[in-house]
């Protein structure tokens, strides 16, 4: 195998060499020699000037050179004296290229050879001279990413080509990172002027020159500096507060999408259903199935499964509609511990047919990555996604209620059984319908799920406790109430996690709802008058 | 007294207390007798693992006696009474801790392992006082009957009944356990406490404490159980079935309500946190685990599948189902879950007087859909 | 706190049979004032600035249409709804705002609810002797014994409501009309200053109206009673004075025949009623 591949990293060395030969045979190269042999001196001081004088030169091959000589793999012919590029470093031959033409020389001993070393001063040095190099290329991504590299690492021999840089560059982020760069330098210079510069930049590099600034004996200095990191802290908490309204939200909604079909259910049944997590579980191994029947299209596999996660919910909610709880109507306590059992059951069923161990379902590439607001705070986009899917779900069910017939039917049967089935409207079919809704909602809920967390077994039994305290919380019977109550209880929690870590948090919104039903025992948004006395 | 010895007397002159504890004592007999006259390569000894398995049996019993008095009486379904029970078997944990003194593996004279392990210094001050037995079975009692006070004020004060009060009890029992988990709560975390020495100065892994202990908690229950009868034979008991088919009406007869729910809650947590503490010598170790809603979910099929409202019925239901728990666990474990999920559908569905409705024994009527009523609401 | 303290106060024992005296003062007037009361659901006025004074030994029947807010008007008597605003007063000593049902019934307010609400799980005994006028406090009612005395005055309810033979019968198998001569004698044992009947010959037969209709006259003079009813025919065979809600505020006051000539009772409650019955 090996010899294969270096015969392969041979013949593309050779067409290399084939391709930049003419430019570098042309003539000899004084100049070139001159700048190499500069770099070669004991003294690393006298090494860092040979590499601005060399980046100065504006000679061509400088990248290539300085390539090399960062990777240590500038070295120099001992009986010779002439500069070659190692290209490959590896066993005891090494192949080389001239380095002044690139012509390629065969194998070498590394006996025979020398290399320029480097310290890590020079190091950064070359990091930073390579930088100003790249910003010359003409992807605007690329030189970016290199005006990135420059926070910190400016020389003062840099100044005056990246100013000119400045002056050239077309791209406003580049320059502003740019001129970053630079305040960063002149502040370690003492330059008071400069802190102006980097008021309000959220970046490391920036906050850490402006702290060693704020420390300074220069009074002034150390006060301009206090003052522009007094303004960055408060954009650092403006930015740490977004975030956790963000990661609130964000299980807000999961929150949301678990107990809202719950709420459904208990509020037109008054049926508390203990198996609504097994749904969602359901859902989640839906989607986790239809991965596996289209592997590598994740992204079709996805959206295909929002439907078939809904179905499959709802068909089993059906199912345990007819067989358990039709059979215990007007009996809530025995409907839920009934409903417990089919937890049980679904369990262990996904157990035994499955695997006890956890799956994890592949997030498609439009859903991974995150979206960067500024240089501190950037959202992660499955969570964005399934924030926005919790609201469209929201937004359906709020459809479905207001505008169709079903919703009319169950709103009436919610108010009143009796009178409704008095008026014709057939209660056990509305009651299969809403039950089967309120389950196809949890499958929906286990299919934004699959896209957080990983799907196991026990998907559904660490979200039900939490969703009957979002019912609880906001009101039953109504959608509204399980929004509001959904979202706050996830940002209350992300609220108290970082001061009380999770477990305790947990905990204190348990307490909290406890004491919060002694004011409003019937929820945020109560059901008020007769209705409620049922 | 006089009054109250009256009204705690007098299940002894009903039939069904008198058939109760005869059973209960002749069983008790039994297998005291089996293991100790029998040689153990005789076919019917008892070991001493058996009796310890019988008592643990019994410890559940007597839990399924106390949520049976809540259920079957008082009509609130507590899906956390596991936490009472762990509580009591906590208070019990902690004293049987201090009782192994410097015996430890690290042999600190005061510190429990757990607590060297992780390099605290001195006892948290709730560790205190625990090192006496009277203390310690003082808390058995209050620590879950504190808890039960203040829980049930505020649940009960603002009216939290039916399916609610069932979640925020399940709610609570799952707080706990998370909050038991955690080590710096100073109860041993995830590991909990065991290695227990000594109760009382006896040595609890010989066959004569087991034995002893086994009788114990035979003796418990058929007070508990004694207990709970007189509560629900007496007026208050009967104030508790009115309040379960017609809380307002009771209300407004001027009846406290909420007080009375109070009361027997109260009783019912204490009587869970006796089992509890009788437990924990017998299985030798309380970890979180029994924090766990499943647990607690668990105890009221026991009661379903006996017959609640009753006391009888829970009791019988709480051995079949942890008998049949031992057997399943044992010959296929991956079944348990099957038979557990299959019973609590099957006994809700299709038995919902339990076996004491087999039986034929009466018992307080359900009242029948109260949605019937021939004349529906005016005005 | 008073669960500890009820528990520890063991040194006052009762005696069931003392009747406990209704400390409700009507030396200066009415038993029952009602001013401005005023309560919504939802935006929806239920009661709106209604007055109302019922005096002590007086039989009120209270008739309206649909929706005209005679039982929230019983639920803000009993404590059960919180009025928004409004004032009412149990004699000229107890602000019922203040109070809540156990308290209220304490006082000597009984109330029969519009759907018969009896313990079905207990015996007619057993609800009638939970009804008694008695210590309904934790301690007191767990040490409770059925006395002698307890029976006899139980004896003599369920005679008067005609229940004897079925005493020992759980609640859960009487009849509609028995269920709801159940719920009067267990406002017979509470012995009130003050009952509320919501509706009490829903269900009934002629004979059992008539029953109902001699008892609660019968009671008239000893206790005060409101009556809140649809059949006009019972109204009339038992109303000395009579109330027409509507829309949540008193429409007319006044002798049955009065009223039920006055044209805008007329209009919203006879003239329905008279709709109903051509229908």
């Amino acid at each position: 195998m090996r010899m294969i591949r270096s015969l392969v990293q041979g013949l593309l060395c050779l067409v290399v060499v084939a391709l930049a030969a003419p430019a570098a045979v042309a003539a000899p190269d004084d100049d070139g020699q001159a700048l190499l042999e500069a770099l070669d001196t004991r003294s690393y001081a006298d090494k860092g000037e040979a590499i601005e004088a060399l980046v100065a030169s504006g000679d061509e091959r400088t990248r290539r050179w300085l390539d090399a000589l960062l990777d240590g793999k500038l070295q120099r012919h001992q009986d010779t004296g002439r500069f070659v590029v190692v290209l490959e470093n590896r066993g005891r031959q090494w192949p080389v290229a001239d380095a002044l033409s690139g012509e390629r020389l065969g194998e070498m001993s590394r006996r025979e050879l020398d290399r320029i070393g480097i310290n890590n001063a020079l190091r950064g040095q070359l990091h930073s001279t390579l930088a100003v190099l790249d910003l010359r290329v003409d992807d605007v991504r690329a030189r970016r990413e290199a005006a990135r590299e420059l926070l910190g690492n400016v020389e003062a021999a840099m100044l005056a080509p990246l100013q000119q840089r400045v002056a050239d560059e077309a791209d406003g982020e580049v320059r502003r990172l740019l001129e970053q760069a630079i305040a960063i330098h002149r502040l370690g210079q003492g330059d008071a002027a400069a802190v102006e510069g980097l008021a309000g930049s959220l970046n490391p590099e920036a906050r850490a020159a402006l702290r060693a600034a704020a420390r300074s004996d220069d009074v002034a200095l150390a006060e301009a500096a206090s003052g522009a990191l007094a303004g960055i802290e408060q954009k650092l908490k403006l930015n740490r507060g977004v975030e956790t309204l963000y990661f609130g939200l964000s299980l807000g909604s999961v929150l949301v999408l678990a107990a809202i079909g719950l709420a459904i259910t208990f509020g037109v049944m008054g049926v508390i259903n203990m198996a609504h997590g097994e749904l969602m579980m359901l859902g989640a191994y839906t989607a986790w199935g239809m991965q596996q029947l289209l592997p590598g299209q994740p992204g079709l596999a996805l959206i295909l499964s929002i439907p078939a996660g809904f179905l499959v919910a709802a068909l089993a909610g059906i199912a345990i509609e007819r067989s358990v709880i039709q059979f215990l109507k007007g009996r809530p306590l025995e409907t839920l511990l009934a409903t417990f059992g089919v937890s049980l059951i679904l369990q262990q069923l996904v157990r035994t047919l499955i695997s006890p161990l956890n799956r994890s379902v592949v997030s498609p590439e439009w859903m991974s990555g995150s979206l960067m607001i500024n240089e501190g705070l950037s959202l992660t986009l499955n969570r964005l996604f399934v924030l926005g899917f919790a609201l469209l779900v929201f937004a359906g069910l709020m459809l479905v209620m207001r505008r169709t017939r079903l919703g009319l039917e169950v709103r009436a049967v919610t108010q009143s059984r009796a009178m409704a089935r008095a008026m014709g409207i057939r209660a056990t079919r509305v009651d299969i319908l809403t039950f089967a809704l309120g389950s196809g909602v949890a499958g929906l809920a286990g299919v934004a799920l699959s896209q957080l967390t990983n799907v196991g077994p026990n998907l559904g039994q660490n979200y039900i406790i939490d969703s009957f305290m979002v019912v609880v919380f906001g009101g039953v019977g109504n959608l509204w109430g399980t929004l509001v109550a959904g979202l706050s209880l996830g940002v209350i929690n992300q609220v108290l996690e970082p001061w009380a870590g999770a477990v305790l948090a947990k905990i204190l919104v348990l307490v909290f709802i406890i004491l919060f039903i002694q004011k409003r025992p019937r929820g945020l948004f109560p059901q008020k008058g007769r209705a409620a006395e049922g | 007294m006089l009054a109250s010895r009256s009204w705690l007397s007098r299940p002894l002159h009903e039939r069904s207390t008198r058939l109760f504890l005869g059973a209960l004592i002749a069983a008790l007999a039994v297998v005291t007798l089996l293991n100790l006259a029998l040689p153990a390569g005789h076919p019917l000894h008892v070991s001493t693992y058996t009796v310890t398995l019988l008592g643990k049996y019994l410890c559940y019993a007597l839990l399924a006696v106390a949520v049976d008095l809540v259920w079957g009486y008082l009509g609130i379904l507590s899906l956390g009474h596991g936490a009472f029970f762990a509580l009591g078997g906590y208070a019990m944990g902690m004293y049987l801790m201090r009782q192994i003194g410097d015996r430890g593996v690290y042999g600190h004279p005061v510190l429990p392992d757990f607590m060297v392990f992780l390099d605290w210094q001195s006892l948290p001050w709730y560790w205190h006082g625990f090192d006496m037995a009277w203390f310690a079975f003082l808390m058995v009692l209050l620590a879950p009957g504190l808890l039960a006070l203040v829980f049930g004020f505020l649940a009960f004060r603002s009216r939290v009944t039916g399916v609610y009060l069932s979640i925020i009890t399940q709610a609570l029992t799952f707080a706990l356990m998370l909050a038991f988990f955690r080590n710096e709560m100073g109860f041993g975390g995830n590991n909990g406490l065991t290695d227990f020495k000594e109760l009382l100065g006896v040595d609890l892994t010989t066959d004569a404490t087991r034995l002893g202990l086994f009788l114990a908690t035979g003796v418990a229950l058929a007070l508990g159980y004694v207990l709970c009868r007189a509560i629900v034979a007496s007026k208050l008991g009967r104030v508790c079935v009115a309040t379960r088919d017609a809380e307002a009406r009771t209300r407004f007869l001027g009846y406290r309500v909420e007080r009375f729910q109070l009361f027997v809650f109260v009783v019912s947590a204490m009587l869970a946190g006796v089992a509890g503490a009788l437990y924990v010598p017998q299985v030798g170790i309380i970890n979180p685990g029994e924090f766990s809603p499943i647990f607690s979910i668990e105890i009221v099929l026991w009661v379903a599948l006996g017959g609640r409202g009753t006391l009888y019925g829970a009791v019988i239901g709480a051995l079949i189902v942890n008998y049949a728990k031992t057997v399943f666990t044992g010959v296929m474990p991956d079944a348990w879950l099957f038979a557990l999920g299959g019973l609590f559908v099957l006994v809700t569905v299709l038995l919902p007087k339990g076996i004491a409705g087999l039986l034929g024994y009466r018992r307080p009527r359900r009242p029948p859909d109260s949605s019937t009523t021939p004349r529906e609401a005016s005005t | 706190m008073n669960v500890l303290k009820s528990l520890a106060d063991r040194d006052r024992v009762f005696d069931f049979l003392v009747p406990v005296e209704s400390p409700v003062d009507v030396r200066h007037g009415p038993i029952l004032y009602l001013e401005d009361v005023t309560v919504s659901f939802d935006g929806f006025r239920a009661i709106e600035r209604l007055n109302l004074t019922i005096d002590d030994g007086e039989l009120r029947c209270i008739i309206g249409p649909n929706g005209a807010g005679k039982t929230t008007m019983m639920d803000i008597i009993t404590g059960k709804t919180r009025p928004d605003a409004g004032r009412v007063w149990f004699g000229s000593r107890h602000d019922l705002l203040t109070m809540n049902e156990p308290e209220i019934a304490s006082l000597g307010i009984g109330r029969k609810f519009q759907k018969p609400t009896t313990f079905e799980a207990l015996t007619v005994f057993e609800n009638l002797e939970l009804a008694m006028a008695a210590d309904k406090r934790i301690l007191p009612t767990l040490t409770a014994r059925t006395t002698g005395e307890v029976r006899s005055r139980i004896e003599e309810v369920m005679t008067t409501i005609g229940l004897v033979e079925l005493r020992h019968r759980p609640a859960g198998i009487l009849s509609h009309g028995q269920k709801q001569w159940l719920e009067i004698g267990m406002l017979l044992m509470q012995r009130p200053r003050l009952l509320l009947v919501d509706e009490p010959v829903a269900g009934m037969t002629e004979q059992e109206m008539e029953r109902t209709a001699e008892l609660l006259t019968g009671l008239a003079g000893q206790q005060s009673v409101v009556v809140v009813e649809h059949d006009m025919g019972f109204v009339r065979s038992i109303a000395r004075t009579v109330t027409v809600l509507h829309q949540g505020s008193v429409l007319a006051e006044g002798r049955m025949d009065q009223v039920s000539l006055d044209p805008r009772v007329v209009e919203v409650y006879l003239g329905a009623e008279a709709d109903e019955e051509v229908a």
